[in-house]
């Protein structure tokens, strides 16, 4: 699962499996990210409290 | 008693009456729990699974909920990539679907593996040839992303809504919620895909095996297409259900005809393309392995050729033609027929290539191997039927999974 983990090869399979997994959660955690950043910095802003 | 939960101008049933309903179902999910129990603390013994039976009920009932959860995927696809705006008022339902019915396939997996608190294997010790594998992969990621679109219809609760932070989460996330379709798009294609692509490479069952492209078998792409395809049925024959209990319309035609024939002619080339490999299969694969089309569906006492008519033409051609021709699908009966023909084929597909693999007989000296699942199995499989009932019924009653809803039934 890690390239630290003893069973990893630095081999296709492994790249894509891995590479494809890691990416995917990268996109879903900074999609997550940002909206939660966003949405501390609106409700510190005010936003939606008359709402 | 709870009208403080329920959607501004929107009628619900006295609370008495839903709490006794949630009750009734409560009680099969508790039957479905212990059986569950049991095959967790006494062992996979008690399922009728043997050694020609290691996929059994179980995974065709995960099968069948991923594909039928397929509505979620293409129609968040259609709705945020493509930019269709008038799927919006069905995308909710189809959110709530698709959790339900990927969460159920998840519950199905962590029975199915015997010992779910080694269900982290799969991930830390992956073993990267394996169809299985990536669908493992997929499956959890793509749960992760149904999760976060579903998050947003429950932070519009009318009390919750009212919290500053938790509007502002719903808002920002409807905002960067086209990543997160295309993201789950990208996942449930290639998972849908997995799950074809495990039977189709099984070279040495000629039911199932097929030819393909590179590494991918041609059940790959039909499995794909197929999800993509029925997935909106289940979604319209769920909304019909919810419309017949309630005695309300809930969305209007034009997105109910829109959506049908989106999956009408979905259907339509994915019939097209199955009745191609079912040709190419039976007349030229299965005879180079010494099968003739017959050898499948005859010499035993339940897969016969009407299971192959059943799915391709009964569930498939003529959905199809119903859901392609404007005056047939603008028909409200006929629409159900088809909707509910579609749901019943994909899940028959499943069937056949899960099931109908392992009985068939491979050896000159085989024979047919049929199966009938334990009644624990049956409970295990009933039980996310039973659940999903009661989330899917509190996500009506609690949150605005309708945005027509007021206006359809202003009166």
């Amino acid at each position: 699962m890690f390239p630290f983990s003893f069973e990893w090869a630095w081999d296709a399979g492994h790249l894509l499996f891995f590479g494809g997994m890691w990416y995917t959660v990268a996109i879903l955690g900074a999609g997550l990210t940002f909206c939660l950043v966003k949405t501390i910095a609106d409700t510190l802003a005010g936003k939606g409290s008359h709402h | 008693m709870d009208s403080a939960l329920i959607p501004e101008g929107a009628k619900r049933c006295p609370f008495p009456v839903f709490a006794a309903g949630i009750a009734i179902v409560g009680v099969v999910v508790l039957w479905g729990v212990y059986a569950m129990g049991l095959c967790w603390l006494k062992g996979l013994n008690q399922t009728n699974m043997n050694d020609y039976y290691g996929f059994a009920l179980w995974i065709w009932a995960d099968l069948a909920v991923i594909a039928i959860g397929g509505g979620a995927f293409f129609t968040g696809l259609l709705r945020y990539v493509f930019g269709i705006d008038e799927l919006k008022n069905i995308i909710n339902l189809t959110v709530v679907i698709g959790f339900i019915c990927y969460s159920s396939a998840l519950l199905i997996l962590a029975i199915d593996i015997g010992q779910p608190l080694r269900g982290w294997f799969i991930f830390w010790h992956a073993n990267v040839h394996s169809m299985l594998t990536e669908v493992a992969f997929c499956l959890s990621l793509y749960f992760s992303v149904l999760t976060i679109e579903f998050i947003p219809l429950i932070l519009e609760n009318r009390q919750v809504d009212k919290v500053p932070f938790f509007h502002n989460l719903g808002h920002n996330m409807h905002g960067v919620m086209a990543i997160f379709a295309a993201t789950g798009a990208f996942l449930s294609c290639f998972h849908q895909g997995s799950l074809g692509g495990v039977a189709g490479v099984m070279y040495a069952r000629p039911f199932a095996y097929r030819e393909g492209l590179l590494v991918w078998p041609w059940t790959f792409f039909l499995f794909t297409w197929s999800a993509a395809a029925y997935g909106p049925c289940f979604t319209l024959t769920v909304l019909k259900m919810f419309e017949g209990i309630t005695k309300k319309k809930l969305v209007k035609d034009n997105v109910v005809h829109l959506l049908a024939k989106i999956s009408g002619w979905m259907i339509f080339t994915y019939i097209i393309a199955k009745i191609i490999d079912t040709i190419y299969w039976a007349t030229v694969t299965a005879p180079s392995q010494g099968f003739k089309l017959m050898d499948f569906y005859s010499d035993n006492a339940f897969y016969g050729i009407w299971i192959l008519i059943l799915e391709i033409v009964i569930c498939g051609i003529v959905p199809a033609i119903i859901l392609t021709k404007k005056s047939f699908r603008e028909n409200s009966r006929l629409l159900l027929i088809a909707v509910v023909l579609g749901t019943l084929g994909v899940c028959l597909n499943r069937w056949v290539m899960v099931l109908q693999i392992m009985a068939v007989p491979v050896m000159s000296f085989d024979t047919w191997a049929l199966y009938f699942p334990s009644w624990q199995e049956i409970a295990t499989t009933v039980l996310p039927v039973a659940y999903g009932i009661i989330l899917i019924a509190l996500a009506y009653r609690y949150l605005p999974v309708f945005p027509q809803e007021k206006e359809l039934n202003a009166d």
